[in-house]
């Protein structure tokens, strides 16, 4: 192989004034960027292998260590920028298709960030919920059309399952195998102290967390990795996974070398085989055919436990959520383009989907118009950053979000989006038993708490600000929203007024 | 500026409602000198009565109000009404000139029943037939507005002070065995009539003294059942809801208050094995139904009228008993003006509903008390 042009993308600065020599940060860089040059006496550090994660930074008892951007630059080029260029660079050395990890992370605009919330100014009290009840629980699933009662008040209606959720925040879907034993273990803890639920992902339900069953959402996916009769009936519900906001119509690939015993387990596959999910489920080519899965599923649950059909943002995604509320999905999770992942094809990653702004607004007005949206929960994934975007998320029209990138960050992820090389230093994506261990699932589980704590103290503080007491008040509730910066067109997809208006 | 019903407007209000329970009629006066006694909680943009039981020689006839423009909304509505109803009588409604209500539009009623062979290619029940009626002259003639569908019963409504706006349609001159009436205080001037209180739907009116911080949520619910939603005020959504609660989905009607200002979980948890899944059920089926934000407001349907506030009570309401003759207003005031020395006088907590309804054979009582606020 010819010399490699890539240079280093970051740079170590290392203050000699403050370094101890205590050697944490060789220990704790699983990119091998540090080392002990004992004819210097000094630590030494390789630039070429840092991806910037900042273990090392946080970890370093002196605060001797800073990482910059690196600071060479090709000549200035608008349209050949750095990424462009050693994107083919990469790509020459090797012929592959470029890997990547984590949501979309190209300047496409953020439509939560041109969207503002209402407050109550003199004709309507704003409330305070420290001072007044303010509701945030919701149930997910199908919704019957009317109430029937007897003359003695006894309820006829036959109440289809539904999932009960103390705040509209669930973790969304992240594998056993993209992530570690121990952040699925505070997950799951987390679920269940918060009175939400967690997703599985696709790669199986562990033994060990089968007693958080029912906070638990467990997936079916076309590599159906560990799906028998009990992982369904073990869980809340189940969620049929057809795409993913990160990499919608393609598949899956957990490389042979992280199915370890556990994970082979717990996907039900060989140890050392990879783990292959198929772009389309093989039994699924049409929506007549994902009918048949759904009630499939509930035959085997007797029933008794809602499926959802997840589903990437793209260009036709209302029509699409229309035919799944038809095939009788309780929910519909729809998963934006800038959704996270464990790995995808960078092109694929930064380039297919829609933003889930418009595509919850779009699948909303779909459903409305259809006379149908009160009879299913809609949830929106795809990248919610704070209980702002929450809050615009359920007035556009979810009855819920997914969470799952944030739920990392508060787990110690640094988004330096090397989930696919294994090597997570923070002991989220990765199955090394050595990094796995640096993610204390005691802390995380409370870290996790915290997180959707906070957020949906906030929630209820932007509520009563709008002079609202409960969070069912501001589904679809759009006239609650303006917009900044945005076209008439794009107003109207979103149905939004203009600020001002 | 936009005409009411292309912007949204709050509105701050007085209120007010009598029902005589054993159904004997008396007159529009009562009501006048209540409503007139609140006279600084409204601003003179907007006036309204609701008065039940004034058309007995027309009683199984829809009397339909109509707001006109111009004679040509007037000619175009009477083409559909006529191609679909046969009408008994139509006329002007009577008004009296007075210096204080200016720019009157044209005012006509009409006493009409559904054509039975139009009813039965419809395959509609002469109700929904009616609703569907109204919404198209509603939301398809510029200019014409039908302000009234109800079955003996009428709503009287201006631009003005409401006891200006009795003064001018001689409501003295009426009887009936319940009446509503609201004064109004908008935030802006829009100057249109229909924007007016009371707002009504066949025989369901509605007086409202709030602003509803769910009102698109409600709008967007409606719609999926078939409501639009021409005016974007609250009041009408609340209409809206309680016809879909009472009339097409059967609730009693203090189940429907429980929809609209339903218990908080935490009280639910409280409750009976069955009380609790009534209300668990009623609170996921209809949770968008829930009206939030500030409220007091009276709604009148056949029967009788129920008087609530939202559950955390942020707008005033208070009853009060004499005898057979049930009174609520948002202040105390405005009973004492016309009932000298009440048996009881109240203040109903927050979703706590008065129902008040024409004495039947069988009472049912059983949920007209229950506590419901936090």
């Amino acid at each position: 192989m010819s010399l490699s042009y890539l240079t280093p993308e970051f740079k170590v600065l290392r203050d000699y004034d403050k370094c101890i020599n205590c050697k944490v940060c060789m220990r704790q860089c699983s990119f091998e960027v540090h080392s002990y040059d004992e004819h210097l006496d000094k630590m030494i550090s390789n630039d070429m292998n840092c991806v910037n994660c900042q273990r090392c930074v946080v970890l370093c008892p002196t605060q001797a260590l800073t990482i910059i951007k690196h600071p060479q630059t090709f000549k200035e080029h608008a349209n050949w920028t750095y990424d462009a260029i050693r994107d083919i660079y990469r790509q020459a050395e090797t012929g592959g298709v470029l890997l990547s990890s984590m949501g979309n992370d190209r300047p496409y605009p953020v439509y939560w960030d041109k969207i503002v919330i209402n407050a109550s100014q003199v004709t309507n009290p704003s409330i305070d919920p420290l001072r007044e009840p303010m509701e945030l629980r919701v149930y997910i699933g199908r919704k019957p059309d009317k109430i029937e009662i007897d003359e003695n008040l006894n309820v006829k209606t036959k109440m289809p399952p539904q999932l009960k959720l103390e705040t509209p925040i669930m973790f969304s879907a992240m594998s056993y195998g993209s992530i570690s034993y121990n952040a699925h273990a505070a997950l799951a803890r987390a679920a269940e102290e918060l009175g939400i639920l967690y997703n599985t992902g696709e790669g199986g339900l562990h033994k060990d967390f089968r007693k958080y069953g029912k906070n638990t959402i467990v997936q079916v996916a076309s590599g159906r990795f560990g799906v028998d009769r009990e992982y369904l009936n073990t869980a809340a519900a189940i969620e049929i996974k057809i795409g993913q906001g990160a990499k919608p119509g393609i598949g899956g690939h957990l490389p042979g070398e992280k199915v370890s015993e556990d994970i082979s387990a717990t996907r039900m596959i060989p140890p050392g085989s990879d783990a292959i999910s198929p772009a389309p489920h093989h039994d699924i080519y049409s929506i007549e055919d994902l009918a048949q899965l759904i009630y499939s599923l509930k035959e085997a649950t007797d029933y008794q436990k809602p499926v959802g059909v997840k589903i990437a943002a793209v260009n036709n995604v209302a029509a699409i959520a229309s035919g799944i509320a038809r095939a009788g999905a309780d929910y519909i999770a729809i998963d934006g383009f800038r959704g996270g992942t464990g790995a995808a094809p960078k092109r694929i990653r930064d380039n297919v989907g829609i933003p889930i702004e418009f595509a919850i607004a779009a699948v909303d007005a779909r459903l409305r118009s259809e006379g149908i949206r009160h009879t299913i929960s809609l949830v929106a994934a795809g990248s919610i950053r704070n209980s702002a975007d929450i809050v615009k998320a359920i007035a556009l029209g979810a009855d819920a979000v997914y969470i799952a990138t944030a739920a990392l960050i508060a787990l110690g992820c640094h988004m330096c989006q090397k989930c696919h090389t294994g090597k997570c230093n923070w002991g989220i994506a990765t199955q090394d038993p050595n990094l796995v261990k640096r993610l204390n699932p005691e802390i995380g589980y409370k870290r996790l708490v915290n997180l959707v704590q906070a957020w949906s103290h906030e929630i209820k503080e932007m509520l009563g600000g709008m002079g609202i007491n409960d969070i069912e008040s501001l589904k679809g509730n759009r006239l609650m929203l303006r917009g900044i910066g945005m076209t008439q067109k794009e107003l109207d997809i979103l149905g939004i007024l203009a600020a001002g208006e | 500026m936009l005409k009411e019903g292309y912007v949204r407007i709050p509105s701050g209000c007085a209120i007010s409602g009598i029902i005589d329970r054993t159904g004997r009629l008396f007159s529009g006066q009562s009501i006048t000198d209540s409503i007139a006694t609140m006279h600084d909680r409204s601003n003179g943009l907007g006036g309204g009565f609701a008065a039940y039981g004034i058309y007995p020689d027309f009683k199984d006839y829809f009397a339909f109000h109509v707001f006109y423009d111009d004679l040509i909304a007037k000619q175009e509505t009477e083409n559909i009404l006529k191609a679909n109803y046969i009408v008994a009588l139509e006329e002007k409604i009577p008004t009296r000139k007075t210096a204080h209500i200016k720019n009157a539009p044209l005012i006509y009623r009409y006493f009409a029943i559904p054509k039975p062979e139009k009813l039965k290619l419809s395959e509609l029940d002469e109700n929904e037939f009616t609703i569907k009626f109204v919404f198209n002259i509603n939301s398809n003639i510029p200019g014409a507005y039908v302000f009234s569908s109800g079955k003996n019963m009428g709503v009287f409504k201006a631009v003005g002070y409401p006891e200006d706006v009795a003064n001018f349609y001689k409501l003295e001159s009426y009887k009936g065995y319940m009446w509503l009436a609201h004064g109004r205080f908008p935030t802006n001037t829009p100057g249109w009539w229909g924007g007016a209180h009371p707002f009504n739907l066949l025989n369901i009116s509605v007086v409202h003294n709030g602003e509803l911080s769910s009102y698109d949520t409600n709008r967007k619910y409606l719609e999926e059942f078939g409501y639009i939603c021409t005016l974007q005020t609250d009041t009408e959504v609340a209409a809206y809801i309680f016809d879909l609660l009472l009339r097409r989905h059967g609730l009693p009607i203090e189940l429907a208050c429980k929809v609209v200002a339903s218990p908080l979980w935490k009280q639910v948890e409280r409750m009976s094995p069955k009380e609790k899944i009534l209300y668990t059920n009623l609170k996921i089926i209809y949770g968008r139904a829930l009206l939030n934000g500030p409220f007091s407001m009276i709604i009148a349907y056949e029967d009788g009228f129920v008087a609530i506030n939202d559950r955390i009570k942020l707008r005033p309401l208070t009853a009060a008993k004499k005898g057979d003759m049930i009174y609520v207003a948002s202040e105390e005031s405005a009973i004492r003006q016309v009932c000298k020395n009440p048996e009881s006088v109240w203040i109903p907590r927050g979703g706590e509903p008065v129902i008040a309804e024409l004495i039947r054979d069988n009472e049912k009582e059983m949920y007209s008390t229950k506590e419901v606020t936090a």
